[in-house]
């Protein structure tokens, strides 16, 4: 219980900073921190005590083995967290190709 | 910037890039058997590329891959992905439908159609990010030109 | 338990990095600290026992992090220091956090204790697996063969991913090169 806590005090870390933080460069970093923890936590969740990991060798007796319907999801998370950050990091280039800030509180047009 | 590093680098990276290449095409092949598969080869693939663009330069690596051509390969593959779930309907019967013979556990050629995904997906992560360096640099450099 | 020892030093490390990251004034220390919370966050799956996972986190975050400076690190120098946060703000948000934190203290005592898993899916995942796909690494299998149609769309949100990256920087690109053209 004590991981789980610890993954969402990451977790909260990385929402701390999407909030309050008014850098781009700082809040697309956050959102990297977001989806450490996610992936964490899911992998953390299929984890079984003393569990050997899913690939088989050929051992005789099939050892207990983790879960991993989680890592396979986990697999594809992390590929689409980089893709998106790829796209934001392209619009926080564009946006200071634009304006000449990474401060969102200068960039006044996208003031709702 | 655009005539890449010096001579050392240079040759260093001419050696060493086959061997990079060779390694992620090793994980990419071995991905039904061992830890690694199309994810993990594809972007030790596109690392590969990436240490050539540093070491040599834009227009050098530009002519060297022909980028144009890349990026139809590019759009393809995912296409391509499809196409393998379309096929399993064609024998099989339902969407992804594992069609080749499965051969012997532990060995290279086993698995019916792993293997063909990961080459695909391997190839198309290699690819993208690549391009996506690419295009980031391009950005950087016309800014710079620019200011 | 050791594991369990190593994955509450290795958290503690990287709760301490990712707010190191996020309160330092340079831009690449910054994007190095996010590095090594990630790269903290790749032994853990590898104490996890998911070597493939490792693997991949490893080599994303040295790619995140070249993405990361090459696109950052000649823009900072000139506005790092105007930009002051809310302190209105931060101080809110900071207890937010902890309240929801101590608030959602009694809902981790629903969640079953580490070390047993809650889907009782992967059972079958492990006893069928390997004679019904032929692979020895189940990852692989559920990856490409029982999901394939999940990673079917993880491909196309990449692709969509790059193409939207594409289409917002080559306008810029194309854009900048024809005015200086014209000049």
């Amino acid at each position: 219980m004590t991981l789980y806590l610890l993954c969402f005090a990451l977790f909260l870390v990385g929402l701390y900073g999407v909030i309050a933080k008014r850098d781009l460069i700082k809040i697309i970093l956050s959102m990297g921190i977001l989806g450490y923890a996610v992936n964490l936590f899911l992998v953390l969740v299929g984890y079984r005590q003393g569990g050997h990991y899913p690939i088989l060798e050929g051992q005789n007796p099939v050892p207990v083995m983790v879960d991993p319907l989680p890592q396979a999801l986990v697999l594809t998370s992390i590929v689409i967290e980089l893709g998106s950050t790829a796209m934001v990091v392209a619009l926080a280039i564009r946006l200071f190709q634009k304006y000449q800030t990474f401060d969102i509180s200068k960039i006044r047009r996208l003031r709702g | 910037m655009n005539s890449g590093m010096t001579i050392i680098v240079k040759t260093v990276t001419r050696i060493t890039v086959w061997m990079i290449l060779l390694y992620g095409i090793y994980i990419i092949l071995h991905g039904h058997l061992t830890p690694g598969g199309g994810f993990a080869g594809g972007v030790v693939l596109a690392l590969a590329l990436l240490n050539v663009l540093l070491a040599y330069g834009r227009s050098y690596t530009f002519q060297w891959l022909r980028l144009p051509w890349l990026e139809h390969v590019e759009s393809a593959s995912a296409l391509l992905y499809l196409v393998v779930g379309l096929l399993g309907i064609l024998w099989g019967g339902t969407f992804f439908y594992n069609f080749i013979s499965k051969g012997s556990l532990y060995h290279l050629l086993s698995a019916g159609t792993l293997p063909i995904l990961n080459i695909i997906i391997g190839l198309k992560v290699a690819l993208s990010l690549f391009l996506v360096v690419w295009v980031l640099a391009e950005a950087r450099t016309s800014k710079g030109d620019a200011a | 338990m050791p594991i369990e020892l190593w994955l509450n030093f290795l958290f503690v490390l990287m709760i301490i990095g990712s707010i190191v990251a996020l309160e330092l004034k340079d831009v690449l220390s910054s994007i190095i600290a996010i590095g090594v919370v990630g790269l903290g966050v790749s032994i853990s799956f590898l104490l996890l026992q998911a070597p493939d996972l490792a693997i991949v986190q490893f080599l994303f975050e040295i790619f995140c992090v070249v993405i990361l400076i090459q696109a950052f690190i000649h823009k900072s120098h000139h506005q790092m220091e105007s930009s002051r946060s809310n302190r209105w703000l931060t101080a809110a948000t900071i207890l937010t956090a902890i309240l929801l934190f101590i608030g959602c203290l009694p809902l981790f005592k629903v969640l079953p204790p580490f070390g047993k898993p809650l889907m009782s899916t992967a059972q079958y995942y492990l006893d069928h697996g390997a004679e019904q796909t032929g692979a020895a690494n189940l990852v692989s299998s559920i990856v490409l063969d029982y999901r394939g149609y999940d990673t079917f769309g993880e491909v196309t949100i990449l692709f969509t991913a790059i193409l939207g990256t594409f289409t917002i920087l080559r306008k810029t690109a194309k854009a900048k090169h024809h005015g200086g053209q014209h000049e």
